[in-house]
């Protein structure tokens, strides 16, 4: 019998791993958005310099990886592991950026929550002596999304209301066993595939959502807690739809979250007037916000616990048109400020 | 469960606004219709062109500027504020065209334009043409 579990799905992390240092980097749109000033870096040219959106992805993406490596001031040969995906097709911007990082990689796809299990399988590796530090990365592009997953970019669609807009960016975490950092892991529930029959593309709030509340519902159950044990339940991009529906599924639940205390990062991307309809969505969107609001907030002790539970919804188009229908899945980490 | 879940979703997903997307469509739509009338009006007068050529003139000359405004990222902005007014005439199936042209040009020539040009306007030229190939053959055989 494992000994580092509590309930039925949740990890307990003895040497609570430490986030030791995080970069992000986002798009012209993003930098526009109220969390604009944190990024470390907003580029102009949704290119990137580079010769398509893909390349920029992946370009993106090393940024993100370089800078948290610089601001933690440790060299590329001393990080022991990278973990990490996008929503490109066979996870290339990863895989790409893995290759000209020269760390070796675990290529990981949770889709919108590829972030949380990037931080969830390093900090194991972490705490089971196994690697220290290890890079946890997460990006995603408007432009590389839209025509795998969508239409052209310029072809001129009606979006839904329930749509999201994938966000531009990406984020790093630096995780190791000892050092200042801005946060500790100490408790991680891993999600399940839940499939709450939404077969609507443009609706993955709804998709969501109900993986959502099922690993809220078995993390407060697992580890004793309740919303308010903690100072913000952050979700990962549920948008406004997803976000309504977790409120309903957890007042029902007996474990209610107040607005108050529950931050969507789709929902905080975007300043009103861009309309992007129910909010931001993607892999760079919990994983840049995670770096440029979360951790720091850990760090200056505005907040002193934080539930990060990054969510995705899993489809691919050809699944989609097949009629299946989209699970959704939620990782979720107890993130606590550093002494 | 699921069904109490499908009800929920229903309930919180914002719908379209339909009265304001028909009456945008309805003057964006009507507005492409009436440029393109003018259009086909100056061909007849200035151009000396034969009434069925003007139309021509008048679809060309739609679908170059659809093509321009494709092409320097405005068509999608007009689209997205007027709706099916801008699918319906000429100029939807000319964005339709230009767009995956432009998009898929990194994968190359043959591979990228070449093999997905037909990504959006595809279905509608099998069916169309399929439609008019099976009314044609109706017509033929039953020609009252």
């Amino acid at each position: 019998m494992p000994h580092h579990r509590i309930g039925a799905h949740t990890l307990i992390f003895p040497n609570r791993p430490r986030i030791l240092a995080s970069a992000s980097v986002v798009g012209p749109k993003e930098g526009r958005g109220p969390w604009g000033e944190s990024f470390d870096l907003v580029i102009n040219d949704p290119l990137f310099g580079q010769k398509s959106y893909e390349q920029a992805e992946k370009a993106m993406y090393r940024e993100a990886c370089e800078r948290c490596m610089k601001k933690a001031s440790v060299a590329r040969d001393e990080v022991q592991a990278l973990l990490g995906g996008d929503l490109m097709n066979q996870i290339m911007a990863s895989s790409l950026a893995a290759r000209a990082l020269e760390i070796p990689f675990l290529g990981l796809y949770g889709a919108c929550s590829t972030m949380a299990e990037a931080l969830l399988l390093g900090s194991i590796l972490i705490d089971g002596g196994y690697a220290s530090p290890v890079l946890c990365a997460a990006g995603s592009h408007y432009c590389t999304a839209e025509r795998q997953y969508r239409f052209p970019l310029e072809y001129g669609n009606q979006r839904s209301m329930a749509a999201q807009w994938t966000v531009t960016g990406a984020g790093a975490c630096l995780v190791g066993e000892a050092g200042p950092c801005l946060a500790r892991v100490s408790y991680a529930t891993i999600g399940q595939a839940v499939d709450m029959e939404i077969s609507d593309v443009s609706n993955m709030g709804a998709a969501m959502a109900g993986a959502a509340a099922d690993t809220l519902k078995r993390h407060f159950l697992d580890t004793g807690s309740t919303p308010k044990s903690y100072d913000r339940i952050v979700t990962g991009d549920l948008g406004q739809v997803g976000t309504d529906i977790l409120m309903a599924l957890m007042a029902d639940s007996g474990y209610p979250l107040s607005r108050e205390n529950h931050m969507d990062c789709g929902l905080s991307m975007y300043d009103q007037k861009e309309d992007v309809h129910a909010g931001g969505s993607g892999c760079g969107c919990s994983a840049s916000l995670l770096s440029a609001c979360i951790l720091p907030r850990l760090h200056s002790g505005d907040w002193k616990r934080v539930l990060f539970m990054a969510t995705g919804a899993l489809l691919s188009p050809t699944t989609s048109q097949q009629g299946e229908s989209i699970p959704g899945i939620a990782h979720a980490l107890t993130l606590e400020r550093g002494e | 469960m699921i069904k109490r879940y499908a009800a929920l979703v229903a309930k919180l997903t914002p719908k379209s606004k339909l009265g304001q997307g028909c009456l945008r469509a309805y003057a964006v739509g009507g507005g492409i219709c009436v440029f393109g009338q003018m259009i086909a009006d100056c061909g007849e007068r200035f151009l000396s062109l034969s009434s069925a050529s003007s139309l021509t003139f008048a679809s060309i000359v739609l679908i170059f500027f659809t093509a321009l405004l494709t092409g320097v990222g405005v068509f999608d902005r007009i689209a997205r504020f007027g709706g099916a007014g801008t699918v319906v005439p000429i100029t939807g199936f000319a964005n339709a065209m230009v767009s995956p042209a432009m998009e898929f040009k990194p994968e190359g020539w043959v591979f990228g334009t070449g093999a997905r040009l037909f990504t959006i306007a595809g279905p509608v030229l099998v069916y169309g043409i399929s439609a008019s190939v099976l009314v044609g053959l109706l017509y033929y055989f039953f020609p009252w």
